[in-house]
C-alpha cells in the first residue's frame, strides 16, 4: 500500500515539475517580459530596474527555483495585457468554471452510467439501439458545434433559455460569487452544463454498456445466477461492482477532461469562467496567464489521477493484497 | 521458422498465378463488411463527395471567396435561394455580411478544414511512428525519455495541448506574420498534440517483432540496424498505425475546427469551417441563420462520415484494437 | 425426482438452425449420481445447462420437457424459476477460478445466497456459512469467511463453490466438469467430498465429465452422450463392462484404465460430426463398423440392450441387425 501511493506521489510530482518547467520555458523564451509589460518606450534604466525587480538578472536556474516557489505559493506575476495580478483574475473567475463542470459532471457521470446499464441489460430493445446510434453522433461531433445548435434551437428559436451568460449570481463569502441560487443562474447553467457533459455522457454510457455487457458473460455471473439470486442482485450488485472498476478509472480522467474542455464551452456561451480567460490570454500571447492556467489545470489532473488511483484501490480486493501495481 | 519468415518474397515466382490484385481486393473481408453496412457505404459516399469538392473548389464554387474583388458588398445578407436584386448573381445557400456567398465559402472552407487535417495526420504519425520504432528497437533510454514525455502528455488532453503548443509558436513569430502562417501553426500544433498514440502503438508492435525469430537471426548474421528496422519491422507496424490514422483524420479535423472556432485557428480572410461557424454565430441572434447553419451542417457531416468510417475500419482491420 | 423428456434444445444462427440437444430423455432418482460422458461438443453441459436454464441465447429449449418432482419447470415464467436454482436445483462449474466473484468476499456470497432462499437474518446466515464452509473442509472457517477468492487455492476455492451450490440444500445438483481445471492430487479429494456431501443429504447428481475415470469412480449410473444426443444409458459398472452401443465400445477401449485387457489402446476412426453437419439415421452411422442401411436412413432410440438401453439397431427387439460377420470375432477392430 505505501510502496503503492509513494510510487503514485512520485510521478504526480514529476508531471508537476515537467509542468512548471513548460511553464517556465514559457516566461523566460517566449517574448520578452520586460518588452511586454514596459512596451517600446520605456528607458533602459527602467528595464533594468524591473530585469532585478523580477529576478531576470539571476541565473536561470535560481529563476526556476523563485518560479516554482512562487508557484506554489499561486504567485504567477502580473498578466501583461491586463496588467492585473494574474492570481486575482484567475481566483474571480474559478467559481463560474468549477460550478460548470462539476454540473455537466454529475450531469454526464449518472446520466451515462444509467444509459449504459440500460443499453447493456436492454441490449435487444429499440430504445437502446436508438440510444446507441444517437451516441455515435454524439461521439463525432465537436462540442462547440453542439454548443452552437443548442443555442440556435433552445434559444433563438424557441427562446427557452438564455444563450449566453452566467445569469444573477450571488456572493458567497468573500469571493465566491454562484450562479446556482437564482432561478436565471440555474437556467443560464443548463444548456451549457449539457454542451460540456455530453460527450462525457456518451462516452462512459458506451464505456459502460461494454464493460457490463462482458461482465455478464462471466463465469461468476452464470454461477451467481445459477444459485437462484434474483435478477435485480446479480445485475445491480454482482455486475456492476465488477463493472465499475474499470469505469472508476475513465471516469476520473474524463472529470479532468471537462475542465479543459470547459475553454471551448465557456466560448460559446460567454461563460465568464477561468478557460475563456485562458483562450483571451493564448490569442495575444499573455505569457503569465497561460502558465498560471497550465499549472492550475495540471495541478487538477494529478489531484485527479491520484483520487483515481486510491479509488481503484479501495474497490478491488486483489489490489489490496498485492500491495500495489495495477 | 525463421527461414520461413524470411523469405517470402523470393518464394513468390514459384507460386502458381494469382488472380489479380483488384479480384483479391474485391473478395477480401473489408469489402465484404463494407457491402453488408449501408450506413458505411453512405458514409463512404458522402466522405468521397466532400473531398472531391473540397478539391474541385475552385472549379465548382460560383466564386472565390478568398478574393475581396469577386465580393459585392451590396449583396451581403443575401438569404439562400435568391438571386440577388442588385447585381442578379445567385446564391445557393445565400450570402454573408460581405456578400460572400456562403456555399463557395463552404468549398473552400472544407478545402483548409481537410488540407490541416491530412497534414496533420501525417505530421503525427511520420513523427509517432518514428519515435515509436527509435524507442521499441533501441530501447535504453532513448524508450525512457520518449515513453515518459508521452506519459506527461497524455495527462492533458489533446485539445489542450493543442491550444498550448499554437500559443508558444504564436508567441515565437512576430505578430505581422500571425495571419499568414495561421495554416502552417496550425499544422504543427494539431499534429504535435496527437504523436503519441501512434508512437506507443509502434513501440508496441515494434518490441513484440524484435523479439521475434525472424529479426534475431537478421541481427546473428549482422543485417544492418537500418535494413532490418524498415524491410522488416516497419512493414509489420503499419497496420494499427493506418487504423490510428484513420480515426486521427476525423479527430484532427475536430481539432481544427475548435481551434478556428475559439479564434486561435484560421483568420477569417482565410476562413476553414470552423472560422466559418464563428462569424456565422454573430449573425443567429439577428435571423441570417444561414450563415451559422450551412457551415455548421456541413462539418457536422463531414466529422460524422469521417468518423464513422474510421470506425468501422477499425473494426474491420483490428477488431482487438478497441 | 428429476425427469427429463424428449428434450430439444436449437440454436438459431446465421446459417440455419442448429441442433444442439435432440429428443433426450432420462431419469434421475432421489440420491442418485448420474454421469454424463461424451465428447466435448456432444452436449453434456448443454444438458445441464438446460435443466437450470441458463442456455446461452440465442439457444433455447425446442421442444420436450423437464420435470422435478413430477413438476414441469421448463415452462415457468423466469421470475417463477428463479427461485427454484439453488433451492431446488444447484449448479457447480468446471472453474473454481472465474466462478467466484472477485470482489466479494467468500463469507458474503454465501450469505446473499443462504438469504436469498432460507428465511434468515444476517447473523444466522453467517453462522450458517460458517458451518457449511466447516462442512466442505475448508480450515479454520471463522478466519476465513471474510477473505476474497483470491486468497484461496484452486482445490479450496472449489470447495467454496461447492459449499455455495449446496447452500440452500437443493435436491438435484448438476455438476458441470467440477474437477477438470484442478490439480490431480487435488481432483479425488473434491470428488469424495462432493460424493459424501450428496450421500448425506440424499441430494441426487448430474456428474457432466469427459473422465471416464471419475465416472467409474462416483456414478451410479451413467449416460453416454454423442452429437446432441443420448445414445446410452446404465448402470456404471454394466456400461464399462459390457458396452452396447458401438460407440460406447470405442469409448471404453480407448481409456486406459478400463481397456487394460487390451493390447492397445483403440482409437474410433473419423471424428464426431459438427452439428451443423449431423447424417441421417444413426449420427454415429459414418463412423459405425457395424452400420447398415436401416442406419443410414432411420434413427434409433434407446431400446433395452443387455443390462443398460442403448440407441442402435443391433438391439432392436423385433429385428435385431446381425453384426457384421467379418467383425464378429473381435469386439473391437485394434486400429494402429
Amino acid at each position: 500500500m505505501l510502496a503503492f501511493l509513494i510510487q503514485r506521489v512520485l510521478q504526480a510530482i514529476f508531471v508537476m515539475f515537467v509542468v512548471a518547467l513548460i511553464s517556465f520555458s514559457l516566461f523566460h523564451y517566449v517574448g520578452d517580459p520586460v518588452l511586454n509589460m514596459l512596451g517600446q518606450e520605456a528607458t533602459e534604466a527602467d528595464r533594468a530596474a524591473l530585469r532585478a525587480q523580477l529576478g531576470l538578472d539571476q541565473p536561470v536556474v535560481v529563476q526556476f527555483w523563485n518560479f516554482v516557489v512562487n508557484a506554489a505559493q499561486f504567485e504567477f506575476g502580473i498578466s501583461y495585457r491586463s496588467a492585473r495580478p494574474v492570481t486575482d483574475m484567475i481566483l474571480e473567475r474559478l467559481p463560474a468554471t468549477l460550478e460548470l463542470a462539476i454540473i455537466s459532471a454529475i450531469f454526464a457521470v449518472v446520466m451515462g452510467i444509467l444509459l449504459g446499464i440500460y443499453t447493456a441489460l436492454r441490449r435487444r430493445s429499440w430504445l437502446a439501439n436508438f440510444i446507441m446510434t444517437a451516441s455515435l453522433i454524439g461521439v463525432s461531433l465537436p462540442t462547440f458545434l453542439i454548443g452552437v445548435l443548442l443555442i440556435y434551437v433552445f434559444a433563438v428559436e424557441l427562446g427557452w433559455l438564455p444563450a449566453f451568460g452566467r445569469g444573477e449570481t450571488v456572493r458567497l463569502g468573500d469571493w465566491w460569487s454562484t450562479g446556482l441560487l437564482t432561478a436565471s443562474g440555474l437556467r443560464s447553467l443548463i444548456l451549457p452544463a449539457i454542451t460540456l457533459g455530453l460527450f462525457q455522457l456518451t462516452l462512459i454510457m458506451r464505456l459502460v454498456r461494454a464493460e457490463m455487457l462482458e461482465v455478464l458473460s462471466t463465469d461468476y455471473i452464470k454461477f451467481a445466477r445459477a444459485r437462484g439470486l434474483s435478477k435485480r442482485v446479480v445485475h445491480l450488485r454482482h455486475a456492476l461492482k465488477n463493472t465499475m472498476i474499470p469505469v472508476i478509472t475513465i471516469i476520473g480522467l474524463q472529470l479532468g477532461t471537462i475542465i479543459a474542455f470547459a475553454i471551448i464551452t465557456e466560448t460559446v456561451f460567454q461563460w465568464p469562467g477561468v478557460g475563456a480567460l485562458f483562450i483571451t490570454a493564448v490569442r495575444f500571447v499573455d505569457v503569465p496567464v497561460m502558465a498560471a492556467y497550465l499549472m492550475m489545470i495540471a495541478l487538477v489532473f494529478v489531484v485527479i489521477n491520484l483520487v483515481v488511483d486510491l479509488l481503484y484501490y479501495a474497490v478491488d480486493p486483489r489490489l489490496r493484497a498485492q500491495g500495489g501495481g495495477k | 521458422m525463421s527461414q520461413q519468415n524470411q523469405a517470402p518474397q523470393s518464394a513468390a515466382p514459384v507460386a502458381p498465378p494469382k488472380p489479380s490484385k483488384w479480384r483479391t481486393f474485391l473478395d477480401s473481408d473489408i469489402v465484404y463488411s463494407w457491402k453488408r453496412q449501408p450506413v458505411v457505404i453512405l458514409a463512404t459516399l458522402v466522405t468521397l463527395i466532400m473531398f472531391a469538392a473540397a478539391l474541385f473548389a475552385p472549379w465548382i464554387a460560383p466564386q472565390n471567396p478568398f478574393d475581396p474583388r469577386q465580393l459585392e458588398l451590396i449583396d451581403a445578407f443575401t438569404p439562400p435561394m435568391t438571386t440577388s436584386d442588385f447585381t442578379g448573381n445567385f446564391y445557393l445557400l445565400g450570402s454573408d455580411s460581405q456578400g460572400r456567398d456562403v456555399f463557395s465559402a463552404i468549398l473552400y472552407g472544407s478545402r483548409i478544414s481537410l488540407l490541416v487535417g491530412f497534414a496533420a495526420v501525417i505530421f503525427a504519425l511520420v513523427m509517432g511512428t518514428a519515435l515509436g520504432l527509435l524507442a521499441g528497437f533501441r530501447g535504453g533510454w532513448r524508450d525512457a525519455l520518449i515513453m515518459r514525455i508521452a506519459d506527461v502528455q497524455l495527462t492533458f488532453p489533446s485539445i489542450l495541448m493543442a491550444l498550448l503548443i499554437f500559443g508558444v509558436i504564436r508567441g515565437f513569430l512576430p505578430r505581422s506574420l500571425h495571419a499568414e502562417v495561421a495554416i502552417i501553426v496550425l499544422i504543427i500544433a494539431i499534429g504535435l498534440s496527437d504523436w503519441v498514440q501512434y508512437a506507443r502503438a509502434v513501440r508496441g508492435a515494434t518490441m513484440v517483432e524484435k523479439s521475434k525469430e525472424y529479426v534475431q537471426a537478421a541481427r546473428v548474421i549482422g543485417l544492418p540496424a537500418r535494413k532490418i528496422l524498415f524491410q522488416h519491422i516497419l512493414p509489420n507496424v503499419m497496420r494499427p498505425v493506418l487504423v490510428i490514422g484513420t480515426i486521427g483524420l476525423a479527430l484532427a479535423i475536430i481539432a481544427e475546427a475548435t481551434l478556428s472556432f475559439l479564434g486561435v485557428g484560421m483568420p477569417a480572410t482565410q476562413p476553414s469551417l470552423g472560422t466559418l461557424i464563428r462569424v456565422g454565430q454573430d449573425y443567429m441572434f439577428s435571423g441570417e441563420w444561414w450563415i451559422l447553419l450551412f457551415p455548421g451542417l456541413a462539418l457536422l457531416i463531414l466529422a460524422l462520415s469521417v468518423n464513422l468510417l474510421g470506425d468501422w475500419l477499425r473494426d474491420v482491420l483490428n477488431p482487438k484494437l478497441r | 425426482m428429476l425427469s427429463v423428456r424428449h428434450l430439444r434444445v436449437e440454436f438459431p444462427t446465421r446459417h440455419g438452425t442448429l441442433v444442439a440437444l435432440d429428443d433426450v430423455s432420462f431419469d434421475i432418482a432421489p440420491g442418485e449420481v448420474l454421469g454424463v460422458v461424451g465428447e466435448s461438443g456432444a452436449g453434456k453441459s448443454m444438458t445441464g445447462n438446460a435443466v437450470i436454464r441458463l442456455l446461452e441465447p440465442p439457444g433455447h429449449i425446442a421442444a420436450g420437457e423437464v420435470l422435478l418432482s413430477g413438476k414441469r419447470i421448463d415452462d415457468l415464467p423466469e421470475e417463477h424459476f428463479v427461485p427454484l436454482r439453488g433451492r431446488h436445483i444447484g449448479m457447480i462449474f468446471q472453474d473454481p477460478l472465474t466462478s467466484l466473484n472477485p470482489l466479494f468476499s467468500v463469507g458474503d456470497q454465501l450469505v446473499e445466497t443462504i438469504r436469498a432462499h432460507l428465511p434468515m437474518s444476517e447473523k444466522q446466515a453467517r453462522e450458517e456459512a460458517l458451518r457449511l464452509l466447516r462442512e466442505v473442509g475448508i480450515p479454520a472457517p471463522e478466519t476465513r469467511l471474510d477473505s476474497y477468492p483470491h486468497q484461496f487455492s484452486g482445490g479450496m476455492r472449489q470447495r467454496v463453490v461447492i459449499a455455495l451450490a449446496l447452500a440452500a440444500r437443493p435436491e438435484f445438483i448438476i455438476a458441470d466438469e467440477p474437477t477438470t481445471a484442478l490439480d490431480v492430487s487435488v481432483q479425488a479429494q473434491i470428488l469424495a467430498l462432493l460424493k459424501r456431501l450428496c450421500a448425506d443429504h440424499g441430494t441426487a447428481v448430474m456428474l457432466v465429465t469427459h473422465d471416464m475415470g471419475v465416472i467409474a469412480e462416483t456414478a451410479d449410473r451413467v449416460a453416454v452422450m454423442y452429437a446432441g444426443r443420448l445414445i446410452e444409458i446404465g448402470p456404471v459398472d454394466e456400461v464399462i463392462r459390457n458396452p452396447q452401443h458401438p460407440y460406447t465400445k470405442g469409448l471404453m477401449a480407448s481409456i486406459p484404465g478400463i481397456a487394460k485387457r487390451l493390447e492397445r489402446l483403440y482409437q474410433i476412426e473419423g471424428s464426431m460430426p459438427r452439428l451443423a453437419a449431423i447424417p441421417e439415421g444413426c449420427a454415429f452411422n459414418p463412423r459405425c463398423p457395424h452400420a447398415q442401411q436401416r442406419c443410414r436412413a432411420e434413427r434409433p432410440d434407446l431400446m433395452p440392450a443387455g443390462g443398460s438401453q442403448a440407441a442402435c439397431w443391433l438391439h432392436d427387439p423385433v429385428d435385431p441387425l446381425p453384426l457384421r460377420q467379418d467383425l464378429a470375432g473381435e469386439e473391437v477392430s485394434h486400429v494402429r
